[in-house]
């Protein structure tokens, strides 16, 4: 997957934010250890009683001599009967805890794994739990078994079970489908060692993060159940029914309630803090913070664009030493650089390369659809029929996407949105462009929907696209890009989810609509059948770099580059299956860690040492042709080799 | 020439159904039928291509051949026994002469394992190997798919996809299998290094003597690769044969299609119009030929009957199952068929 | 769509089988005698044997269970000992005040919740951003009962904007603004924790959203930010967020609990409270019975609303 597909793996937050979180983090840890180590230390610090009673000091302020948090209704130090009551709200809390992950992951692993009835029997018992409301279910259960401080515990941690064992037989489920479960089990590992040994360490992050996002609740409702009165007893005391007893003297004294209330407070926010910091480091999927937001349009570096003033040519679209890069935390990854594009009118260019090559993320950054962060254009110019669209304001962008420059991208299940119907959102793709009303649009939509050879079209405008093919579906985004009457088509591997009949099916479509409308297509692909089928000219990328330029047949038959040769060498053709494939040796390199001269020089077999060594510049070959090699093939130099 | 080599592998009759209960009120709830009525040898030393779009039942048919799935109906033999038999008693005993190699190299290795305790985990339970002779066992391994020995200690997110698979082949390679299922094994991988996997698994079945099953949705991949070819169609062989028979000649209007839309230098896009190329509803597959909605050549027998795979037969080695096969070479029109 | 609801509502049936289950098990599984259980240490020996004789507590299990569930099939949730009238009247009565509590703070942390996990998305990183997670953060991390008191301090000693306590002024109330000037604290009280989770959620939905293809289509096709992020976006972020929102129903309802205690609120939460001190189980068994099944209707109610948003669940 390109940079552009998957961004995911390369959004990393800035730094700073970063710093932010695990300062928080380390802030709650900081706290929670502090409380922890009170607590423990309670029995051996110089505390007063915290039971004793003392009428004649009842209510005394904080700060107070003596008694540096104040005293309560009865005369006892707030001070002692917090750090013991804090020993106790923490040891509920935490067994509850465990008790709950416990059961919970055990219930959730078997379900998980097992499937099938196991799954659907424990299932049904854990919804029938979770139909009662949380802390409900708690109530009941202590007026089952009585209050009292450790039946409370026993019921925050019942409550609980469910939750636990909702979340991993979610994860376990998805682990047990994985291909890797079925190749332990061809390894011949028994069910219980898959279970343990396979299945267990990948979930165990996951418990390890319920855990710390669960016990700051638990704590909570402990504490809960003793200000209500049905968890610890007198004399005994956690923090909840301290609070409970500050409640009766509120008005007159509400030191006695805000104490033990905020010392809860910080306790829980410290865990929630310290568990989204756990949580962040475990569990990358769930990081809320991480997860930067692609703004509307790639940011633009402002020195690009006032490099060179835009050639005036009858081209389509000019593109002259296009950058485009990925800031990954300090790393700056070139995926695009010093890359030159002309399309003529009605003319197709493919874009061809592996993936890593750039060639996506030159298409998406023409009209600015490069996510930022972490992308950004940071050098060339892009002309747009004249127009400079580097300089171009967002809402002339806007004007010109889904007009006069139109997109098809890969997965078409992927960009359909899955909530609208197809009707609904080519309307809205016209409408967008068009002032003309709804049944109007929905009228051409029909229309197109005909024209990209969609039976029933008419019926087909309310369906979803879930309800579609993978054809019709990518018929229907070819549909919605030409609502407008693009005069540019930029396809991002159009085809390359489809299956063989289907991609032919599309792939004759566009060449049709291209000669019947003059649309000039940009094509992306890493299949040069699919380039030989419909590009005019073909542009080779390698490592964010265009290695070879020419017409398609040119480039096909005749490839000046080592790689276009060896890439097209490496592939079986229908009806040669005698030939050995000629693989490339080693693996495309990562554009953060290019090596000098030329990018392909460590694979290739022609290498000289001059091919390691300075910049290495797009030699033209012919008119409309050229290389980015030192040493270009010709036909003298194959049968030399040969 | 069939009769004078026992086939390793024998697929009978193999059916099956996902789902399909009764329903709680009455009635029965139909299941989907990824693979029905599919029959075909697997001979010892060769290597069979299944190839087939999305859907088509391939990568079920595969999981049943190494016992990851149990068929509906049917029977699977390896070497004579039925394997639903050897399940049975002892899942192991299958796994020790047949393996799998999965489509998704990453997915298929555990990301909390090093490669060591991955490779040496069918060495252990297959094998039953003492430490010793797993460690040198272990060294060959990595020898045979071209990896450096110092990987072992490395955990898979540190490989590259073309690298994760060649472990995936040494762990199908590490219990000494006869016969090894490919299911689309270089389908994840970049082109470049498609080759590299290809031409290692050639190099290690002519090494170790092995069968493959070679599962692929790419035509040209099956044909670079394969001594017979199967090419099935919604859940049911459509043809089976020799390959370069099959590719130069095809038999059934699919095959034909299937080879001409793949495009090529030099060749124009040909693409089947017929009734929106969608699949049938698999629920409730048709009585006729599944691909008579897209087929140019069918008639009132394609839509009614159920072509048998010896309909379009050429000998006894090339069978089709279609009622108007596509012409051989040099065989002219006019000899009473269509 | 109707065929969905029909079969949700199907569904339904065992659930609320299921739910008549656990609670009736419940009473059964009380340690120790049940009719003393419920009628207190000092209730005299022939009442005790009345009792046993009247709830069938001599006969089997399953048997009990069958003449309980016809009782409450006809509406007969036996008679409340401490207040001496039936249970059913109370719950009803006390029901409809922790609907109005309980209703208002839903809407008031749905909206709250859903807007301000917007804005925190869309301004992601800004100050807004970081204030709105803060108070998030805070939001979760406080005790509604603590939350509560301190609002009392404030609010209604120290400033006297709003009312201490109870649902209607004693003397002279019991009109609708009455009501909800008595409403405004609990209800706020009671909706902060949920608040945060909403908008945490719908934060994290709206991220995860923005960054799908289909979004990047919408961008392509030349629409506005302001259409991609609220009528594109939003709508795919709601149907993560709904189910939570169902959940958030529950901590609601169960959150009552406290609230009614604290602010005095005439609401079943406080009734559970009380009669668990008091151990009048045949009150507990009713209260817990309807809260618990409404609960599960506004799931339901949730679940429904989930699958006109996403034709996909249909099914």
């Amino acid at each position: 997957m390109s940079a552009v597909a998957n961004p995911r793996s390369s959004g990393r937050p800035d730094a700073v934010r970063l710093m932010l979180n695990n300062r928080l983090a380390t802030g709650g840890l900081v706290i929670l250890v502090v409380m922890v180590l009170l607590a423990l230390l309670a029995p051996l610090l110089p505390l007063a009683d915290p039971n004793a009673t003392a009428p004649a000091n009842r209510l005394i302020r904080p700060l107070s001599e003596g008694h540096l948090l104040g005293t309560d209704a009865l005369g006892r130090d707030i001070l002692s009967r917090i750090l013991w009551g804090l020993r106790v709200s923490l040891a509920v809390g935490i067994s509850a805890t465990l008790i709950a992950a416990f059961f919970g992951s055990l219930i959730g692993l078997v379900a998980g794994y097992a499937g099938g009835r196991t799954d659907n029997l424990l299932m049904r018992g854990v919804d029938m739990l979770m139909a009662f409301p949380y802390i409900l279910l708690a109530l009941a259960i202590v007026a089952v078994l009585g209050p009292g401080l450790i039946n409370a515990l026993y019921a925050i941690a019942v409550v609980n079970i469910p939750f636990f064992a909702r979340n991993i037989r979610g994860v376990t489920l998805g682990l047990a489908r994985r291909e890797f479960v079925d190749a332990a089990r061809l390894s011949g590992k028994s069910h219980l060692r898959i279970l343990t040994g396979e299945i267990l360490p990948n979930v165990a992050p996951v418990i390890v993060v319920t855990m710390s996002t669960t016990v700051g609740w638990m704590i909570l409702e402990t504490a809960g159940l003793s200000f209500l009165g049905l968890g610890a007893q007198p004399p005994q005391a956690d923090l909840g029914s301290m609070l409970g007893d500050g409640r009766r003297v509120l008005f007159n004294a509400p030191h006695v309630a805000i104490v033990p209330g905020l010392v809860i407070f910080l306790l829980v926010m410290s865990i929630n803090l310290f568990g989204d910091g756990v949580r962040d480091v475990l569990d990358p999927r769930l990081k809320s913070g991480a997860l930067a937001r692609p703004m509307g349009r790639t940011a633009i570096d402002p020195r690009a664009g006032d490099a060179m003033p835009a050639p005036a040519t009858e081209a389509v679209l000019d593109v002259v030493a296009l950058k485009t890069q990925f800031q990954l935390g300090r790393k700056t990854l070139r995926a695009v650089d010093d890359v030159d594009l002309r399309l003529r009118e009605g003319e197709c260019l493919g874009i061809v390369g592996e993936s890593g090559s750039g060639k996506s993320v030159t298409a998406m950054s023409i009209m600015g659809l490069v996510p930022t962060p972490p992308g950004r254009i940071a050098g060339g110019t892009i002309d747009f029929r004249g127009e400079d669209l580097l300089g171009a304001s967002d809402a002339r962008i806007r004007q010109l996407r889904g007009g006069a420059v139109s997109h098809v991208f890969q997965d078409p299940l992927s960009t359909l949105h899955p909530l609208f119907t197809v009707g609904d959102q080519i309307v809205e793709a016209i409408r967008a462009h068009q002032s003309i009303g709804h049944r109007e649009a929905r009228t051409k939509a029909r229309d197109l929907l005909a024209m990209v050879r969609i039976p029933n079209a008419a019926q087909r405008l309310d369906a979803y696209p879930h309800e579609l093919s993978g054809g019709m579906r990518q018929r229907v985004v070819i549909a919605m890009a030409l609502a407008n009457d693009a005069e540019l088509l930029i396809a991002d591997e159009p085809t390359t989810a489809l299956d063989v009949t289907v991609q032919a099916q599309v792939l004759s479509l566009m060449n049709g609509l291209r000669r019947e409308k003059k649309t000039s297509i940009l094509f992306i692909t890493h299949d040069f059948g699919v380039v030989s089928a419909i590009c005019d000219r073909v542009a080779v990328m390698y490592a964010g770099r265009i290695v070879e330029t020419g017409t398609a047949r040119q480039v096909l038959e005749k490839p000046a580059h080592p790689y276009t040769r060896k890439l097209i060498d490496c592939v079986p053709v229908l009806g040669q299956s005698d030939r050995r494939l000629d693989a490339i040796e080693g693996l495309p390199p990562s554009v953060d860690d290019l090596p000098e001269g030329c990018a392909f020089a460590p694979r290739c077999p022609f290498a000289q040492p001059e091919c390691r060594k300075g910049e290495i510049p797009l030699f033209a070959l012919a008119d409309e042709r050229a290389a980015r090699c030192l040493f270009p093939l010709s036909a003298a130099r194959e049968v030399v080799d040969a | 020439m069939h009769s004078t080599v026992e086939p390793l592998m024998r697929v009978e009759g193999v059916e099956r159904i996902f789902g399909g209960r009764r329903k709680l009120f009455g009635g029965h709830r139909a299941g989907v039928h990824a693979v029905q009525d599919v029959s075909l040898d697997i001979m010892p030393g060769e290597t069979l291509g299944i190839v087939g779009e999305s859907g088509c039942g391939k990568s079920t048919l595969a999981r049943m051949l190494v016992g990851l799935d149990q068929p509906t109906g049917g029977s699977i033999r390896f070497k004579g026994r039925d394997i639903a038999d050897t399940l049975r008693n002892d899942f192991n005993g299958l796994a020790r002469n047949i393996q799998y190699v999965f489509q998704d190299p990453v997915s298929s290795l555990n990301p909390r394992k090093t490669i060591r305790s991955i490779l040496e985990a069918p060495l252990k339970h297959l094998l039953g190997l003492g430490r010793k002779e797993r460690a040198e066992r272990l060294g060959t391994l990595m020898d045979a798919v071209n990896l450096r020995p110092e990987f072992l200690e490395r955990y898979p997110h540190e490989f590259s996809g073309g690298q994760a698979q060649r472990i995936g082949i040494a762990r199908a390679l590490a219990a000494d299998p006869e016969l090894i299922v490919l299911d689309e094994p270089v389908s994840a991988l970049d082109v470049s290094v498609q080759a590299q996997v290809i031409n290692l698994l050639a190099d290690l079945k002519a090494r170790f003597g092995l069968t493959y099953v070679f599962i692929s949705h790419d035509l040209s991949v099956v044909e670079s690769v394969s001594d017979r070819v199967a090419v099935m169609y919604f859940g049911r062989l459509a043809e089976l044969g020799p390959a370069r028979a099959l590719f130069a000649d095809p038999r059934h209007r699919y095959t034909r299609l299937l080879l001409d839309s793949v495009p090529a230098p030099g060749k124009p896009i040909v693409a089947c119009e017929g009734s929106e190329g969608d699949l049938p509803d698999p629920y409730d597959p048709p009585a006729g030929c599944a691909f008579a909605p897209r087929c140019p050549a069918a008639d009132d027998l394609c839509r009614s009957q159920r072509p048998a795979l010896d309909a379009g037969a050429v000998d006894g080695a090339h069978l089709a199952a279609c009622f108007h096969p596509p012409l051989l070479t040099g065989e002219t029109a006019g000899d009473g068929q269509l | 769509m109707s065929a969905y609801i029909f079969k949700r509502l199907l569904a339904l049936i065992p659930v609320l089988f299921g739910l008549s289950i656990i609670v009736f098990l419940m009473m059964a599984l009380i340690p120790g005698d049940p009719a003393t259980a419920i009628l207190g240490n000092f209730a005299t020996p022939e009442n005790v044997a009345r009792l046993n004789a009247q709830l069938g507590l001599d006969r089997p299990l399953p048997q009990q269970y069958l003449i309980w569930l016809g009782n409450l099939l006809q509406g007969d949730l036996g008679r409340s000992f401490a207040l001496n009238r039936p249970v059913l009247d109370e719950v009803i009565e006390r029901f409809s005040a922790t609907l109005i509590l309980a209703g208002a703070a839903l809407v008031l942390c749905s909206v709250l919740g859903l807007l301000a996990g917007i804005v925190s998305a869309v301004r992601q990183f800004g100050w807004t951003d970081r204030m709105i997670t803060l108070f998030v953060l805070i939001g979760i991390s406080t005790p509604s009962f603590f939350l509560g008191l301190m609002l009392i301090l404030f609010f209604a000693v120290n400033l006297r904007w709003f009312p201490a306590s109870g649902m209607y002024a004693i003397y002279g109330g019991g009109d609708l603004p009455d009501l909800l000037y008595h409403l405004v604290l609990p209800a706020v009280t009671l909706a902060a924790v949920a608040t945060g989770v909403i908008a945490r959620l719908t934060r994290t939905a709206m991220l995860e959203v923005l960054r799908q293809d289909y979004i990047r289509t919408a961008r392509a096709k030349g629409l506005s930010e302001r259409r991609v992020i609220y009528r594109h976006a939003f709508k795919a972020a709601l149907v993560s967020v709904i189910p939570v929102i169902g959940i958030q129903a529950g901590f609601v309802l169960g959150g009552a609990v406290y609230i009614e205690t604290v602010f005095q609120w005439p609401g079943i939460g406080a009734m559970l409270v009380n009669a668990i001190s008091t151990r009048d189980l045949l009150l507990v068994q009713g209260g817990v019975l309807v809260v618990a099944t409404s609960y599960v209707l506004f799931n339901l109610a949730a679940d429904i609303v989930q699958s006109m948003l996403d034709p996909r669940l249909r099914r």
